[in-house]
């Protein structure tokens, strides 16, 4: 073990989390957004629209099917484009971002098909406007499974961080491969990926913490 | 008052097209309990959610309280609908809300102000019998309870008609009972109408003042509920009663033996 350790291990770190913090939230506003419009527009959702359900599901399919490698190196110029950079973690966010929206789409997706449709046919029944079911009972209904879907994102968000580290975009994956990997220093390989099982811990830990507390809160736990 | 006129629902499913509802007429007065009786698969669950809607009818007719609901869009028939209540046999309760908030979301849905959702809230709870179980969450309730609150939640808006598909089917018989009769006190206190679909012939017996038979997606038979079962005429109404019948008979002849001794 040598003294740099530490320093490169925090600052790996940062970026890391500065990555899959940005990159959830902008991947969880669009995700949201993915899932909701997948669900409501269904046959016999709330606002039936089956093309544009099928457009927008063709579209996740066809973005979760390329190796998250090769989508990278494919948004390199609207990296450039957004940031003025390809590379740097800031870059990376927005590969990371648009990567992951769609596997946070369908997660959500699943999540709000399991409140039952007597819930949205009861508040149709009261009057309701399709906004306040999707706010209202939807999501709310839905809310621990939610949670836990989000956990799942999130934890492969930072596995796609390490991934992202390989060509260019900093953080623990980039310290593994450009120290541990190209300059044999194995001190750091594991100390990298010692950080990395424990930041996915603490992660899934969270989530699983805040699910449950909701279903307390409901005495459903 | 509710008037069908020659309804007419039709599912699609693949290649077969099964004919849910066979050119329905019905009218319903104002304050009456009316009973919808017929067996599984019979069209009674379809034609209650074509009451408000919640299926769309293929052609005909419902008119309530002098709206033609199947000439409204989008807009006129959610505000149409608030004056609609709607209970049901899975409850259909947010388990995300307490029962103050499950009540409180039709008004919330209409746009009323805070003080007087509370009151009105308050109100109901009081009148199902739920004041002190305010905070409480849907999961902590039994079915009877739930059923409760789904019933304030039906009426908080002060509709003029409550529809009540099939609500004391996952109840046990006691618990039935004190549902209905709660539904029979709140149809005297506030005039309500309720038409009421259901399997069991003791519901329409305990509370129904008119019915009618659905077989086959088409109403077999009409009239008082006494009627029905002192001169049943449909099939349908005819097995329902049949039953009764046996039980009367086999007593009599047990009693007879009885005193034979």
């Amino acid at each position: 073990m040598r003294d740099d350790l530490f320093e490169l291990l925090w600052e790996g770190l940062l970026e890391t989390l500065y990555m899959v913090a940005w990159s959830s939230v902008f991947a969880l506003i669009i995700g949201i957004l993915l899932g909701i419009i997948l669900v409501v527009s269904e046959k016999g959702g709330i606002l039936e629209a089956p093309i544009v359900g099928k457009i927008i599901g063709t579209a996740i399919n066809g973005v979760r099917s390329l190796p998250f490698i090769i989508l990278i190196v494919l948004l390199l110029p609207l990296s450039r484009l957004i940031v003025g950079t390809s590379l740097g973690p800031t870059a990376a966010i927005v590969a990371l971002s648009i990567g992951a929206s769609p596997f946070l789409g369908r997660i959500i997706e699943n999540s709000l098909k399991e409140v039952s449709a007597g819930k949205i046919e009861a508040a149709k029944a009261m009057g309701a406007t399709p906004l306040t079911i999707i706010f209202r009972v939807l999501i709310p209904e839905a809310l621990p499974a939610l949670v836990r879907g989000m956990t799942i994102a999130v934890i492969a968000i930072t596995e796609f961080t390490a991934v992202a580290g390989a060509i260019g975009a900093g953080g623990l994956g980039s310290l593994a491969i450009r120290f541990g990997y190209q300059r044999f220093r194995e001190d750091i390989l594991i100390a990298t990926v010692i950080v990395i099982i424990l930041l996915v811990q603490i992660i899934q830990l969270s989530g699983d913490s805040v699910a449950k507390a909701i279903l307390k809160k409901r005495h459903l736990g | 008052m509710i008037v069908i006129k020659d309804l007419h629902k039709t599912y699609t499913s693949g290649s077969s097209t099964i004919t849910a509802l066979d050119n329905i007429n019905l009218t319903i007065d104002k304050g009456d309990i009316f009973g919808i009786i017929g067996f599984s698969g019979a069209g009674k669950s379809s034609l209650i959610r074509c009451l408000n809607r919640l299926e769309e009818p293929d052609s005909g007719s419902i008119e309530i309280g002098g709206k033609v609901l199947t000439d409204l869009s989008g807009k006129e028939l959610r505000l149409a609908r608030r004056k609609i209540g709607m209970i049901f046999q899975q409850f259909n309760l947010l388990d995300s809300q307490n029962v103050f908030q499950n009540v409180a979301f039709p008004l919330q849905v209409a746009g009323y102000p805070k003080p007087f959702i509370r009151e009105r809230v308050r109100e109901m709870l009081e009148l199902v019998g739920l004041s002190d179980k305010e905070h409480m969450y849907p999961s902590q309730l039994s079915g009877g309870q739930k059923q409760r609150v789904g019933i304030a939640r039906a009426l908080v808006n002060e509709p003029d008609v409550l529809l009540s598909d099939e609500a004391t089917s996952a109840l046990d018989p006691q618990t039935t009972y004190s549902i209905l009769e709660l539904l029979q006190d709140i149809n005297r206190k506030l005039k309500l109408t309720i038409v009421l679909i259901t399997h069991e012939l003791d519901v329409l017996q305990h509370i129904c003042r008119h019915m009618a038979v659905i077989e086959h997606g088409s109403i077999v038979e009409t009239g008082t509920v006494d009627k029905l079962f002192m001169d049943p005429v449909s099939y349908t109404a005819r097995r329902f009663v049949s039953i009764i019948d046996y039980y009367r008979d086999k007593r009599s002849i047990m009693e007879g033996l009885g005193a034979g001794i």
